[in-house]
């Protein structure tokens, strides 16, 4: 097909590269390297108008060092104070570990795809976190906190390394009393470590599931999301309802610097959430 | 005499001579000039003035790897085929500043670029070429974002196309559908017989600078032989890429042998993409002064044959050539399909003609096909 040049009118854009500052207002250390920011845009108006939805996330940047994507992991009630989980991995997020509360940066969004919390009202779910995978499902945790009754079962399966980096272990109890079940696992125990050591989909052992009424979400490693797919998939959980968050290289956040392509995906504008239903094809392909 | 302007749609016939008022009514209406001109032994875009500028006689020998220009003393302007420019460069820029950011009492303040942006009219637009702007606007205008760095340079250009009146061996438009003759999204379009142009009007404004040219209502003759010329060029077309089905046959190939064929000889040098008029994936810098008060970022082209470009925390995603090159072609033919709704290849061949080794796509696609894994 011949594609004639659309015509033009002439209007003010909004510039979507261009952040907004805003301030740290608290900096908690959760793990060895890994710290959540809470950030409050300077503009007022930005800051009471600014609401996300969970597993959105947005783009934090540091001038002269750059800019990276970061899942918002806060609260989505309480939107005016954004909290990021960091890991300290590359230059931007290392450069971003050196400042101090009431320093400022950049930030543009929220961007990118939600948890289907709607889809999940009245059915059962399985929440599969690995390391820093479960700061992208803590808004969801809160979310379904807040209106626990609207749910079925709910079950959090979480893993990490080690126990000194498991995250957010302050807040086990209150999500426990709030009627999450927990299960958690580390790959590698410590000498006061009495809970479970193993990677994380072999949780799934522990759970029986009813796959017609329930929706896994997962967030974590790509190599433990697969064998989350597996395991749920193994229990005939239809792909339409498993759910994950993938990460990729991103330059810009709304679909322009190409760098996030997964096959016809843009993990910043389709994703990061998705059904395994709609990647199985390019999901595990070597180097895709 | 003053003479009426010809209306939209409308073909007229004018002496090449002439096509200089043309460029003088676009001047004057302070359009910069943007066509084909000869430098360093290509035919690249820049500025013009002048119809002497423009590449007279020069005409390109283009195959696989290798572009040579020669003059051959025949009296076409726009016989040169496609060079290594494309009009990306002057709407997608290779480089654009987003905008700087000083820290005053103690705070960021951001600056975004508003540079003022010349109107300009890009001379010789082909059929292949005016298909990629199309998909450029499909990609940065029709989303839910919008560019609005690329808007004010699109939303600036007058449109002077040329349709082909001969074709070069690395051409494949009328596999993808795009030319050589252009169907619309035009102010002008000419056509070159050996002593004028026919010139169709796409617009008002391109009706407006045919002021002063004295033209003539082009004769079914002049058609026929405008129609004739773009035939000549359709027939010197041998390239070919079936598009039948073409998405799904490379999804479901993505593990076959010939990736890893087209890795041993692919350099991953990244050619390809810079040449292509639809590649658009960019990349940003940061820089900052010594004290770290004033910081600017600048997007650049980027390729998604740097294996950086794939870099996340712990490894690449792409770290072989196979998976790049992979990525490139499954993107290009399958994938923007699903994004865009277009295919981002338009047939121009550039891709081909710039591959330092000479990797054909249309034989990549070929291979491939004749051994369906699946």
């Amino acid at each position: 097909m011949s594609l004639a040049p659309t015509p033009i009118e002439s209007h003010m854009m909004p510039d979507a590269m261009l952040p907004d500052p805003a301030t740290i207002e608290d900096i908690q250390p959760e793990a060895e390297g890994i710290s959540t920011f809470s950030l409050v845009f300077s503009d007022p108006a930005r800051a009471s108008t600014f609401h996300f939805r969970p597993g959105q996330f947005n783009m934090l940047y540091l001038p002269g060092f750059g800019e990276v994507a970061i899942s918002i992991s806060s609260n989505p009630s309480l939107p005016r104070v954004v909290g990021h989980t960091i890991r300290y991995a590359g230059s931007v997020t290392r450069a971003l570990g050196r400042l101090k509360v009431g320093d400022m940066l950049g930030v543009r969004g929220p961007y990118g795809s939600a948890w289907p919390l709607e889809k999940a009202l009245g059915k059962n779910l399985v929440i599969v976190a690995g390391g820093i995978g479960l700061a992208p499902l803590r808004p969801a945790l809160y979310a379904i906190l807040r209106r626990r009754e609207d749910f079925g079962r709910v079950v959090l399966l979480c893993g990490a390394r080690t126990p000194a980096d498991l995250l957010y272990t302050d807040e086990y109890a209150h999500w426990q009393a709030g009627g999450i079940e927990l299960h958690i696992t580390v790959d590698l125990a410590d000498e006061n470590w009495k809970g479970l050591v193993g990677v994380v989909p072999a949780l799934f052992y522990r759970i029986r599931v009813d796959p017609k009424q329930t929706l896994v979400m997962t967030c974590g490693p790509e190599i433990m999301m697969r064998f989350v797919i597996y395991e749920a998939l193994a229990r005939r959980i239809p792909k339409e309802s498993i759910f994950l968050s993938m990460e990729r290289n991103m330059k810009c956040a709304i679909g322009f610097c190409g760098h996030c392509q997964f096959g016809p995906t843009f993990i910043c504008k389709d994703g990061p959430v998705l059904t395994f239903a709609a990647i199985e094809p390019f999901f595990g392909k070597e180097d895709f | 005499m003053a003479q009426d302007l010809p209306r939209i749609s409308a073909n007229v016939v004018i002496p090449k001579p002439l096509l200089q008022q043309v460029f003088d009514n676009l001047r004057a209406s302070d359009f910069s000039l943007i066509g084909p001109t000869v430098r360093e032994g290509a035919v690249v875009l820049d500025e013009i003035s002048r119809l002497e500028d423009l590449p007279l006689g020069w005409m390109a020998e283009q195959a696989p790897g290798r572009y040579r220009l020669k003059q051959t003393g025949h009296q076409e302007y726009f016989f040169y085929g496609v060079g290594p420019d494309s009009w990306k460069k002057f709407l997608h820029v290779p480089q654009l500043k987003l905008f700087s950011v000083e820290k005053t009492d103690g705070k960021w303040v951001f600056k975004p670029n508003q540079d003022a942006i010349p109107p300009r009219a890009f001379i010789g637009v082909r059929a292949c070429d005016l298909s990629a702007i199309g998909v450029h606007d499909r990609v940065f205008l029709s989303g839910e974002f919008q560019d609005p760095h690329y808007m004010r340079r699109r939303e600036r250009i007058f449109i002077l196309a040329a349709n082909c009146g001969r074709a070069y061996s690395t051409c494949f438009c009328t596999s993808m559908k795009t030319g050589p003759k252009v169907t619309g999204g035009f102010d002008l379009a000419l056509t070159e017989l050996p002593n004028a142009f026919v010139i169709e009007v796409g617009s008002e404004m391109g009706s407006e600078m045919l002021r002063d040219v004295s033209w003539e209502p082009a004769t079914a003759f002049d058609l026929g032989r405008a129609a004739q010329s773009v035939q000549n060029a359709e027939r010197e077309i041998e390239r070919q890429l079936s598009t039948d089905d073409l998405p799904k046959m490379l999804y479901d190939n993505l593990e076959h042998p010939r990736w890893d064929d087209v890795a041993a000889r692919c350099l991953s040098c990244g050619n390809c993409t810079q040449v292509c008029p639809t590649c658009f994936c960019v990349t940003v810098e940061d820089t900052c002064d010594l004290k770290a008060t004033v910081a600017e970022r600048t997007r650049i082209w980027d390729s998604c044959y740097v294996q950086e470009f794939s870099h996340v925390h712990g490894g690449n995603i792409r770290p072989t050539i196979r998976s790049r090159y992979r990525q490139w072609l499954t993107h290009k033919l399958a994938s923007w399909i699903d994004q865009f709704g277009t295919s981002g290849c338009v047939g121009c061949g550039r891709c081909i003609t710039w591959c330092p080794v000479g990797i054909d796509l249309t034989e990549e696609v070929k291979a491939i096909r004749e051994k369906v894994q699946r």
